[in-house]
């Protein structure tokens, strides 16, 4: 399992390449990339993340052992970065690997559930117009309960 | 003493991340009174206690949360991460 909060740039094909090298007995892995996406207008010139250090590597840490609790996880892995970023550039990956994709599926989505709003970072979006913070959606938290039955 | 800590909008409403305060309060929710009779900037951040988040020592925790023993509290929006 590997947590990594940093400001630098990753890159996807390395990463996914190493996840899933040497794993004879993992018949899936599944990985999810969030990108910085431009608004409709095309007006935002950046997104700043800001993050909790110390308590982001903690709660990060927490959630995907919650994963490896709840399904049959061969590995998982969590990058996401903080600080400018611009459109286009990835923000985070997670990855999981398991015997069978089910598992790596759902571990995949739960992660990212989790992560959304239970994991330290805020998101400022920077557009022509000035900054704004980017507001938690109520469907992020609805999306929460699925997971607690 | 304890450190607190403010995140994102809560930052930039108090103007600054960090502060290390001598405090008598036994829960979140004192410290939050303590903090807001303070000065106005304060009473701004924390006007709305539903559009905030509390830590204590890292940990999602709620404004009834006891302080005994804490090093650290921080406050900020509802995250937004992924």
């Amino acid at each position: 399992m590997r947590i990594a909060v940093q400001r630098a740039a990753f890159d996807i094909g390395a990463e996914v390449a190493a996840f899933s090298a040497d794993r004879r007995d993992m018949g899936a892995v599944v990985t999810f990339t969030g990108i910085v996406r431009d608004q409709a207008d095309g007006d935002l010139e950046a997104m700043e993340i800001e993050h909790y250090p110390g308590m982001t590597e903690a709660a990060l840490t927490e959630i995907a052992q919650q994963a490896r609790d709840r399904w049959a996880l061969g590995d998982v892995l969590v990058i996401h970065r903080h600080g400018r970023l611009r459109p286009g550039e990835l923000i985070m990956m997670v990855a999981t690997a398991a015997p069978h994709r089910a598992d790596a599926f759902a571990a995949a989505e739960f992660l990212m559930d989790y992560l959304k709003s239970r994991a330290p970072f805020w998101k400022k979006e920077i557009g022509r117009t000035g900054p704004r913070w980017v507001a938690a959606k109520a469907a992020d938290e609805a999306a929460l309960e699925r997971w607690r039955t | 003493m304890m450190d607190v800590l403010y995140f994102a909008w809560v930052r930039e409403r108090i103007g600054l991340p960090r502060e290390r305060i001598e405090t008598d309060a036994r829960t979140v929710a004192e410290l939050v009174s303590e903090l807001t009779a303070r000065e106005a900037r304060y009473e701004m951040a924390f006007s709305d206690l539903t559009a905030l988040r509390v830590a204590v020592d890292q940990r999602l925790a709620d404004f009834d949360a006891p302080l005994e023993g804490v090093r650290e509290v921080a406050f900020f929006p509802p995250m937004t991460g992924g």
